[in-house]
């Protein structure tokens, strides 16, 4: 019969009352394991493989020069960063207030978070002219409006979308010194329009079916005379 | 011009400062010059300093210091929840309650409809002034 597949335990037998102190005794462990059950199957001793040959690692020359001081070796950093925690206000399909840069005190749809950490929106852009845009939730104010976007796929947009293109490098001339320089134009290539176009498309519709929501996000966001952001409930 | 709300046992009254502030609550006792044993039907019965006290117009009709169940009992014969959710005071207290958990876009609607307002009554007010010269 041939031994049976077994898989590594996940979580340990031996539950940890205190950090470094477990519940059962090594006598305990021992029967729980079962090593009893193996001996018993092998004859009274656990099973020995014999070691695996070692490749022959090649004869290495004793080092010339040896350090005074001991070198310290730095710590294995085995930590994965993620992206950063949404504020709980933050989800998808909110409606947004942006705080600052060009687009500030425009409302805007929030489609999803890329891996940088940095959230995905757009206005969308026939509504208020923001396009689809990265932007730090720190500069955002989640408000608790959400429009339903069930259409929307969002998948295929990354970070590296929204990378900048790589400069072509002028050479300067002394003739080009007292020329101005002709900037070429930035011009948005036709894809990056039509993602923009089929992402608001499925988002116009569900924002047309809500009264007075066009109108809404259309509008930029200003404190009034009276307002307390501190009190004012988004 | 004579005082007409007194404090007095079975007085109705908002605590208005502290922790239970905004609370209502009926007096039920006077303990001295300054505090007063208090009670509502949910809270526990408890000493308050006039000073903390808004009193009301209302008034319930019980005997010094009654049980719970006969205070009750008596808040719902004088109908405390009802007259005082019709008096202007309270009707007041609920439309602040109301403005202050509005929301941005709730906000955005209602200043949408004060245009359409503002516009409505000018145009009759135009009217008016037309067929009047």
């Amino acid at each position: 019969m041939a031994p049976k597949q077994r898989t590594a335990r996940k979580v340990s037998q031996n539950p940890e009352l205190i950090r470094g102190i477990g519940k059962y005794s090594r006598s305990k462990m021992y029967h729980k394991r079962g090593l009893w059950a193996i001996k018993a199957k092998k004859g009274g001793v656990l099973p020995r493989h014999d070691p695996k040959p070692k490749p022959q690692a090649p004869s290495q020359k004793p080092a010339k020069f040896y350090l005074a001081d001991d070198v310290k070796k730095p710590f294995v950093n085995k930590h994965k960063p993620k992206p950063t925690k949404l504020r709980a206000s933050i989800t998808p399909r909110t409606v947004l207030i942006l705080l600052a840069g060009r687009f500030k005190g425009k409302r805007v749809v929030f489609l999803k978070q890329l891996p940088s950490g940095l959230l995905l929106v757009t206005g969308p852009f026939k509504i208020n002219g923001v396009p689809l845009r990265r932007v730090n939730q720190s500069y955002v104010i989640g408000t608790s409006t959400k429009v339903d976007v069930s259409g929307v796929n969002v998948d295929k947009f990354d970070d590296k979308y929204f990378a900048k293109e790589a400069k072509k490098k002028k050479k300067k001339e002394e003739g080009e010194f007292f020329e101005s320089e002709k900037e070429e134009k930035k011009v948005l290539p036709q894809e990056k329009k039509d993602n923009q176009k089929m992402v608001d498309s499925a988002l116009l519709k569900a924002i047309e079916s809500v009264p007075d929501l066009k109108a809404y996000i259309g509008a930029r966001f200003s404190l009034k005379q009276g307002m307390k952001p501190h009190e004012l409930v988004f | 011009m004579p005082f007409k709300r007194f404090v007095e046992i079975g007085r109705v009254a908002q605590i208005n400062y502290g922790k239970e502030h905004g609370r209502l609550v009926v007096i039920v006792d006077v303990i001295d010059q300054n505090r007063a044993l208090v009670d509502a039907p949910d809270m526990v019965r408890s000493q308050v300093n006039f000073k903390r006290l808004s009193l009301t117009d209302l008034k319930v009709d019980i005997k010094r210091v009654p049980r719970k169940k006969e205070l009750i009992k008596a808040m719902e014969e004088a109908d405390v929840k009802n007259k005082w959710e019709k008096s202007s005071w309270g009707r007041k207290l609920i439309v602040q309650k109301r403005r202050a958990s509005l929301n941005d876009f709730d906000r955005f609607k209602i200043m949408l409809a004060k245009i359409k307002r503002a516009a409505t009554v000018r145009q009759e007010l135009a009217k008016l002034k037309k067929s009047a010269s």
